[in-house]
């Protein structure tokens, strides 16, 4: 099953021909995605050769809809036009929008996650996210497939590199799903999305939650844990070390005042019951003894 | 600052008074006579709590203008030295009131927080007394509109005798928010002058950067001589990096493998006389070897660094272009580069990475397998 993503999701890439884009087009293809498109505005018409396969070229994402059935779209246009880029997607009814693209203004984030909630149904992931990825079954976005395969833990976070890292503490369990949700001010999908999906998800027995500096997600989540989600939940949250009012390098990664501390976000967790690790591997080390002692 | 945000409250018509900033003392004296003699001299620092730090003063007359001046000229306001003051008239104030517009990340929306009770921090008043505060959410598709800026004006309990006033200062202000890109407008105080005028006497405003390309007039604002003069230099070669106070350079490949980075360090540095992470540096996806040297160049310009610990997760970056990067690295920066290095390496063929690293043999560079070793070994070394 997974979550938001699998082997018949049908997967067109916003902004294909870029070079991001068909670097990324020719890696979600070797680890198995069903890519049946890519959009650029003009190149209606045109195919891409890729390794191993064919790649045809919509003008509109409403094209690869109707002619290609496409339900996911990867977005990697440049920062300017992601906002149009969304909401033709979200017009078009795409169902899952993965926005990988960094450097977005809070603005128009904000204006095309408001016109997602009010004139569809499409899930917006990110913006500045690795993406999700199903291992064995489809991968949406930028993170290395063969880091690990699939297996029964759930993985929600706001860090690209340490989704990475984690998947590699965990390699020998494997994923149902890891998503990244991305670590801007506002952000399609939440730790408390993901968490309520990995809970109803029969494939997943337990979650891994990776949350950092910044805003009061991981408090939120914490709560939700309490009242929501019965399987086992690790945490781990980056950012103990940063300074007040410094933004660290994710654009909404930032100690204001007191708010949005980790040590806050930690004892929120913990509270709800969550063991919080130190580091990456002592994180996954408490999964390893999560899962032992239950299994 | 505030001289900044009040620009550009008046470009979008928000009554302000702009008054004239200087730099010298002596110049205190010319502005004060311009604005009629009895001023008001204001430290233009970015941080609030300037009034109680002693960085805003009245002064009777000129002479007095270029005496306030000169005290607060070079102050130290929560570490940041004062360059410029704001010599501002005085104003006949009535009622002080508190009005911001800002992004709301819970609720992924905007929200306007107003308070007839203005002129103290607001965290303040949510203290002492959170009735007066009112919070309206606004939906970013539709934003303030007529309807919302009446619905705000009745929230926050404006008088009637302003309510109209008060709702074309809204306009404005929400002008100010949509079209410059800002994340924080905030008026404080918006005042009620005797006159029965509204006034923004003090604000701040914070840009989104990532909007840039629509401002390219907002680098204007950018305050490059305040800023450390490491982070100055790391941003003119375009890197992610943050200055901190501790022993052990960092450079890492994403913001929160690089934060974490930091976090095991320190957890490290205790056992080690609790050395602490020098910086942060986000060398991001490519890590050439280009940008591995501007790395490294800024981290050991930096004197309180004595080891450095490169921590790579190969993800899309392949960890063998991570090690000639650091290799060519070495090669460019020569005797620069004078302090030991640890490197930690995974994912992407990190065996090649790793051959090409030991192949190398440089003297400084030593290999550690995980995360927390190196952390140890590179908060070991900083003991020394």
């Amino acid at each position: 099953m997974a979550i938001f993503l699998n082997r018949d999701s049908r997967v067109i890439v916003q902004g294909m021909t870029g070079s991001e884009g068909s670097k990324h087009t020719q890696r979600m293809l070797d680890s198995g995605t069903t890519i049946v498109g890519g959009v650029t505005p003009g190149k209606g018409g045109q195919s891409v050769e890729f390794e191993g396969a064919t790649v045809r070229v919509f003008g509109a994402v409403a094209e690869a809809v109707e002619s290609a059935g496409a339900d996911v779209s990867v977005v990697f246009v440049p920062p300017r036009f992601t906002r149009s880029a969304v909401i033709e997607s979200v017009d078009a009814g795409i169902a899952l929008i993965v926005v990988i693209t960094e450097g977005i203004p809070v603005r128009d984030t904000a204006e095309f996650f408001a016109y997602a909630q009010s004139h569809g149904k499409s899930r917006i992931v990110g913006p500045n996210c690795p993406g999700v990825i199903s291992p064995g079954q489809s991968n949406a976005g930028i993170i290395p497939a063969d880091i690990t395969a699939a297996g029964r833990v759930g993985l929600v976070s706001k860090s690209g590199t340490l989704t990475y890292q984690m998947m590699y503490e965990l390699r020998d369990l494997g994923f149902s799903s890891c998503v990244g949700i991305g670590g801007d001010p506002i952000i399609g999908t939440t730790h408390i999305d993901a968490l309520e999906a990995f809970e109803a998800d029969p494939e997943t027995d337990a979650i891994v939650m990776i949350g950092e500096i910044g805003g009061d997600a991981e408090e939120r989540a914490a709560a939700y844990i309490v009242d929501h989600v019965t399987k086992p939940v690790v945490g781990y949250v980056a950012g103990f070390t940063a300074p007040e009012g410094k933004t660290m390098g994710h654009a909404g990664a930032i100690v204001s005042g007191s708010s949005g501390t980790a040590e806050a976000k930690k004892e929120a967790l913990e509270a709800a019951g969550v063991r919080v690790g130190k580091t990456p591997s002592a994180t996954a080390q408490l999964l390893h003894d999560l899962l032992g002692s239950a299994h | 600052m505030e001289y900044q945000a009040k620009e550009l409250f008046a470009k979008h018509g928000v009554p302000v008074t702009l008054g004239i900033v200087v730099e010298r003392p002596e110049d205190a004296r010319a502005a004060a006579d311009e604005l009629g003699g009895r001023v008001v001299v204001k430290a233009q620092v970015k941080t609030g709590g300037r009034g109680k730090a002693g960085g805003v003063k009245l002064a009777e007359n000129p002479d007095q203008a270029v005496a306030r001046a000169s005290e607060i000229l070079g102050m130290d306001i929560k570490g940041h030295r004062v360059k410029r003051v704001l010599i501002a008239p005085t104003a006949d104030i009535a009622e002080e009131y508190y009005f911001s517009f800002l992004v709301d990340r819970a609720d992924r929306a905007y929200l306007c927080i107003a308070s007839t009770e203005g002129g103290v921090e607001i965290e303040v008043v949510a203290h002492t007394n959170p009735d007066a505060i009112a919070k309206v959410s606004i939906d970013p598709g539709s934003g303030v509109d007529d309807a919302k800026a009446d619905e705000i004006v009745a929230a926050t309990g404006f008088p009637d005798d302003v309510a109209d006033l008060a709702k074309d200062m809204i306009a404005r202000l929400w002008q100010v928010f949509v079209q410059e890109d800002a994340s924080l407008v905030e008026v404080n105080p918006l005042v009620r002058l005797a006159d029965g005028r509204l006034e923004a006497l003090d604000g701040k405003i914070t840009l989104d950067d990532n909007a840039d390309f629509r401002h390219p007039e907002h680098t204007a604002f950018e305050d490059r001589a305040a800023a450390d003069p490491l982070e100055a230099k790391a941003k003119e070669k375009g890197l992610n990096y943050v200055k901190l106070d501790g022993q052990v350079g960092i450079i890492g490949n994403g913001a929160g493998l690089v934060m974490s980075t930091l976090d095991v360090v320190a957890y490290a540095g205790e056992s080690h006389g609790g050395v602490r992470p020098a910086n942060f540096l986000d060398i991001g996806g490519g890590a050439s070897a280009e940008v591995m040297a501007n790395g490294l160049d800024v981290i050991l310009t930096d004197p309180q660094v004595k080891s450095v610990f490169v921590n790579v997760f190969g993800g899309i970056t392949a960890c063998d272009e991570v090690a000639n990067g650091i290799v060519q690295a070495l090669r460019i920066l020569g005797d620069e580069a004078n302090k030991p290095l640890v490197v930690r390496l995974d994912g992407n063929n990190v065996e090649e990475g790793r051959r090409i690293l030991v192949e190398a043999g440089h003297p400084l560079v030593a290999l550690v397998d995980t995360m927390d070793g190196a952390a140890d070994r590179a908060a070991e070394l900083a003991a020394k």
